[in-house]
């Protein structure tokens, strides 16, 4: 049986810090080339199908801007 | 399976704790004090006391936390955060009184206020962040700043003649009769941000039981005032102030 995640992120909020990209254990999360309305590079899936929901992103995002999903298939 | 397939409310695992407010925090990107921040308010909801907890915020950055964590609050003066609680603690010995504190608030200004409330060991909560640096006012030195460390008052480093040497005021405080749980902690990893969630628990458990003042030091990152990436401020951490501020229980009784 194998995790599959997800993640969502509140890209307006998201400030581009990258703690949760090198929290990610499978390297699912990277840096938008676009920009938010304060200009920050947000964090995005760049690799779902790698993403596994362990929350390990969300824990530590300082601004609390991750949603996790998982699913057992 | 589609990611579409996996994002539906049944499958969620984390959210946001509706403990926090939606306003932006206007922490610095990376900054320590929202993690922390988010995880007093997952304790606060898992507990289920949000209308019991009063938070007393200092002056500092974290001086609007008020703003981010929808529970009643009281501002203190630089430094009286304990004063503060001492006072609300002993008006509503039912409520859950913590105070918020970094290290220029809680280890230079506000040090006599600490030591004489932890000293009596009044029934409050404490949460320190310290990040080696006074952060609001632009990155002077505080008592917690490293030997060597180069900041905006110590331009040629922290040096023992002039500053002596860092001081280590959690190993101060857990030789303190009146405190209960004296512990270090950080919130760089996900590992280590769940160890001081379960700390943060405690200190609120120990709470209703009475059994004095909890002492949970969050060693942090000041990306800004070290003038690194807040990923390169979190790696500076754990290779430089690990060693001088070690993880782990002082005191747990
Ligand atoms: C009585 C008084 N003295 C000095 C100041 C200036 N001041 C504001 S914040 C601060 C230091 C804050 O540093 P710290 O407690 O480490 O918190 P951080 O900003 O790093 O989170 C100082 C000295 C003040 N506001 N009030
Ligand atoms: S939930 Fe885990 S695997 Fe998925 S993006 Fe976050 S850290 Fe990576
Ligand atoms: S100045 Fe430092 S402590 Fe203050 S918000 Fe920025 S990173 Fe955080």
């Amino acid at each position: 049986m194998a995790l599959r995640g997800a993640i969502v992120v509140d890209t307006e909020k998201c400030k581009g810090c990258s703690v949760c990209l090198v929290n990610c254990p499978t390297n699912t999360i990277a840096l938008a080339k676009e920009v938010n309305s304060k200009g920050y590079n947000y964090a995005y899936m760049a690799n779902p199908e790698s993403c596994t929901g362990c929350s390990n992103c969300a824990t530590v995002c300082p601004d609390t801007c991750i949603t996790v999903y998982r699913v057992k298939v | 399976m589609d990611v579409k397939d996996i994002i539906k409310p049944e499958n969620k695992v984390y959210s946001k704790t509706s403990v926090l407010t939606d306003n932006v925090m206007h922490y610095c990107p990376g900054c320590s004090h929202g993690t922390v921040h988010k995880l007093i308010a997952e304790v606060i909801d898992e507990m289920g006391i949000q209308d019991k907890t009063i938070g007393i915020s200092p002056v500092g950055c974290s001086v609007f936390a008020y703003n981010y964590l929808d529970i009643d609050w009281q501002q203190a003066a630089h430094g009286r955060a304990p004063a503060l609680a001492t006072a609300t603690a002993r008006l509503f010995p039912d409520k859950y009184v913590f105070t918020y504190q970094g290290d220029g608030d809680l280890a230079s200004i506000g040090t006599a206020e600490i030591m004489h409330a932890c000293n009596r060991g009044e029934n409050i909560v404490v949460i320190f962040i310290n990040n080696a640096i006074y952060g609001m006012t632009g990155g002077q030195m505080a008592p917690t700043t490293l030997m060597g460390m180069k900041t905006a008052t110590s331009p040629y480093g922290r040096c023992e003649e002039l500053h002596g040497k860092p001081l280590k005021i959690t190993e101060l405080i857990s030789q303190l009769e009146g405190t209960c749980y004296v512990t270090r902690q950080s919130v760089q990893s996900a590992a280590a941000a769940r160890k001081t969630k379960r700390a943060i628990r405690k200190a609120f458990e120990n709470c209703s039981q009475k059994k004095g003042t909890s002492f949970v030091e969050v060693v942090s990152a000041c990306n800004s005032g070290w003038k690194l990436s807040p990923v390169k401020a979190n790696e500076w951490m754990v290779e430089n102030m690990f060693p001088n501020y070690p993880l782990g229980d002082l005191k747990d009784r």
